[in-house]
């Protein structure tokens, strides 16, 4: 029989087998004690149950709604207002393009279009192997990189279509990929685990990639009369600047 | 033309010793005086620091400009409730990319920031909201906050004085509308991220209705330079109305893009003067003096000075300072249709004009760009506009109209020409990156190019 889908009230969802629930539960209790009040941790906590399941099932919700004294409906109705709050299962990594203005003129719009004809999935869809979900983001403030493609939410700065095709390559293959500015990236479950709060405790994951990123440097090089770094310097000023006089002034 | 050196354009103050080895790291810090100026506000009693503050003349950099120490002199004091200090870091305005390197490459300065201001405002929970969507910035902060913890800046009796405090450290799950401050607030109390009606304000009834300073990262961060180095010294930046330094985000078509930290009211054509201008063989055809949610500017307004009087002067807002550059290679109209994308995406949904008339923009503005739209598709999208500006429930909605508004000002020729046309007109593939990669240009080309 075809599986109509009446709008009738599900029966509950299913709980988390008792020792991932105890575990979890220690958890949450950890994040909830962070908060005066314990509403607050609904979204470290939502983060949490993707950092379980690799999206927000309904059992991550009950779950929520449980450790939080709400109801269902009410955890529902907060995870669907959050873009970073998955739906459906998806890839271990999510590589996004942003498309926002900057970034698309940039080229961001002819990355997402290579990546999408590279892998054969369109926005939002996952390939075949589980690996890559492939979506289109917001700026994601690093405008002076553009354009800018984020996995698992680490920054990959100044990329172009083959640059873009070469990393979920990569990916795909298994081969360790580091990021222009972040750490070495972990799976999409252990990201959504730090952003629920708990540090990221691997060795050297701090320190990944040094300090400030090139274009953040430059303006402090230039104050101090040292030439702007390599890598940012598109232009080679060497001969004076091109800045452009009005139009008033004519040309 | 003559062109001032860059040593005498720029002030790096935040971003003074952003290149030195581990520079996000307390010991650092501590060589560059850090967490001196918490030294030093500890001497002196809360009320005296937030005057010192307020005669700073510090204005908020998340966009709106208003005084800082005077959002902290709005806590009402001797209340009995909770007080709290939540900054904002949320930093989501398109084109907006400042708050966000900063904590990445020290996030000590916004922590002793956020001690001065709690001790101030007698406050002893803070709260980094910082938004979900950067996660090497959030282990940095992470880090920070735990070595501050350790190191006696952060819990009990910070510093033998007897004062307290927690700071939690909060990611959001990504919304742009909660960088809005009173959305900022309801999604911290784990709650979708919508904005309330003022008054009453935050500092009356914030966070779990107690009062809240919410305050923008880079505006916590300079509190504790203007510490260390007085409040002459940061008067004597700027002007009058607007003073002290400030990071300035250049990016899009120019030849270096990146942060560049110097007084208020520095011009674009300074900053361009000194990093290189435009990129080679290209001029400047359009910009945003503070994001997307600023009014347009072109090369007119070049000798705009970048300040908050200046700005809006000319017409638009400083905002984030985020100084979006596209030369002539782009399309206005392209560039505007994505924003609108962006907010139709981005509206909360609260109220109406703001829900349904970012819809509308876009569905006008597809068209447009597509060679479908009509002559009075022009006059629509700014009446459209004018019932969204000043008749949403918050910023967002204005924010929308001002692409609108100021495109269609200084743009509307080419609207015109979408129509008339049956289509875009402008090569996209000419505004990337990498489009110029193979050609070889002079400095004097890119000088005389049109």
């Amino acid at each position: 029989m075809t599986d109509v889908h009446l709008g009738m009230p599900e029966l509950p969802a299913p709980d988390y087998p008792a020792d991932v629930r105890e575990r979890l539960e220690a958890d949450a209790r950890e994040v909830i004690a962070r908060y005066p009040d314990s509403r607050s941790a609904l979204l470290p906590l939502l983060h949490l149950v993707q950092a379980e399941e690799g999206h927000v099932t309904r059992t991550g919700i009950r779950f929520c709604a449980e450790m939080l004294g709400l109801t269902t409906a009410e955890v529902s109705a907060v995870f669907t207002f959050y873009t970073m709050y998955r739906r459906k299962p998806s890839g271990d990594y999510q590589v996004g393009v942003c498309t926002n203005t900057l970034c698309a003129v940039m080229g961001g719009d002819a990355i997402l279009e290579a990546l999408q004809q590279h892998l054969g999935i369109g926005n939002g869809e996952t390939t075949e192997d589980g690996k890559i979900t492939l979506e289109h983001i917001e700026c994601n403030a690093a405008c002076d990189y553009a354009p800018v493609v984020m996995v698992n939410w680490e920054f990959f700065d100044n990329q172009t279509p083959q640059s873009a095709q070469q990393l979920v390559d990569d990916l795909r293959a298994g081969r360790t990929v580091e990021p222009t500015r972040g750490a070495p990236l972990c799976t999409f479950k252990e990201t959504a685990r730090i952003l629920a709060g708990f540090p990221d405790t691997r060795p050297g994951a701090v320190e990944a990639t040094g300090g400030a990123g090139p274009a953040s440097l430059v303006g402090l090089r230039l104050a101090k009369g040292e030439q702007p770094p390599p890598g940012t310097d598109r232009a080679a000023p060497e001969a004076g600047p091109t800045v452009v006089p009005p139009r008033e002034e004519g040309q | 033309m003559t062109v001032d050196s860059p040593e005498k354009v720029l002030a790096p103050v935040l971003s003074a010793f952003w290149d030195q080895p581990n520079s996000w790291t307390l010991e650092t810090y501590r060589r560059h005086e850090g967490y001196e100026g918490l030294r030093k506000a500890f001497a002196m009693r809360p009320d005296d620091l937030i005057a010192l503050v307020k005669d700073s003349g510090l204005r908020g950099r998340g966009g709106a400009g208003f005084p800082t120490g005077m959002k902290w002199q709005f806590i009402p004091q001797g209340d009995d409730k909770p007080h709290y200090l939540v900054v904002n870091a949320d930093e989501s305005e398109p084109g907006t990319c400042k708050d966000i390197p900063l904590m990445f490459a020290n996030p000590h300065a916004l922590i002793e920031g956020i001690v001065i201001a709690c001790y101030a405002i007698r406050s002893h929970h803070a709260f980094i909201y910082v938004r979900g969507e950067v996660v090497p910035v959030l282990r940095r902060i992470h880090h920070a906050v735990a070595e501050a913890y350790q190191a006696g800046y952060l819990g009990k009796n910070i510093q033998g004085t007897g004062f307290d405090l927690e700071l939690t450290v909060h990611a959001g799950a990504g919304a742009y509308i909660c960088g809005e401050e009173t959305a900022l607030l309801d999604s911290l109390e784990g709650r979708r991220g919508q904005p309330r009606l003022r008054p009453p304000f935050p500092a009356v009834a914030g966070l779990y209705a107690c009062p809240t300073v919410v305050n923008n990262v880079e505006s916590i961060a300079s509190v504790p330079s203007i510490l260390v180095r007085g409040k002459e010294w940061f008067r004597s930046m700027g002007s009058e109305k607007s003073p002290g330094f400030t990071l300035y985000s250049l990016s899009g078509h120019v030849a270096n893009p990146g942060q560049y930290e110097a007084p208020l009211g520095v011009t674009l054509r300074q900053l361009l003067g000194i990093s290189g201008g435009m990129r080679p063989g290209h001029r400047l055809k359009f910009w945003t003096p503070g994001g997307s949610s600023t009014p347009l500017l072109t090369d007119e307004h070049l000798d705009v000075p970048l300040d908050y009087e200046g700005v809006g002067a000319a017409g638009s807002m400083l905002g984030t300072k985020a100084l979006q550059c596209f030369d002539e290679t782009t399309c206005v109209v392209r560039a505007v249709t994505r924003w609108t994308e962006f907010y139709a995406h981005e509206s909360c949904g609260k109220c109406t004009p703001c829900r349904e008339g970012t819809y509308w923009l876009v569905q006008l503005l597809r068209d447009i760009e597509a060679g479908k739209g009509k002559h009075e598709d022009l006059d629509k999208l700014n009446d459209i506009a004018d019932n969204i500006n000043g008749k949403s429930f918050c910023a967002l909605g204005d924010g929308a109209a001002s692409p609108i508004f100021s495109s269609l000002k200084y743009f509307r020729e080419e609207y015109e020409e979408h129509v008339t046309g049956r289509g875009c007109p402008f090569d996209p593939a000419r505004s990337t990156a990498w489009a110029d990669d193979n050609n070889h240009f002079t400095a004097s080309q890119g000088v005389l190019a049109k």
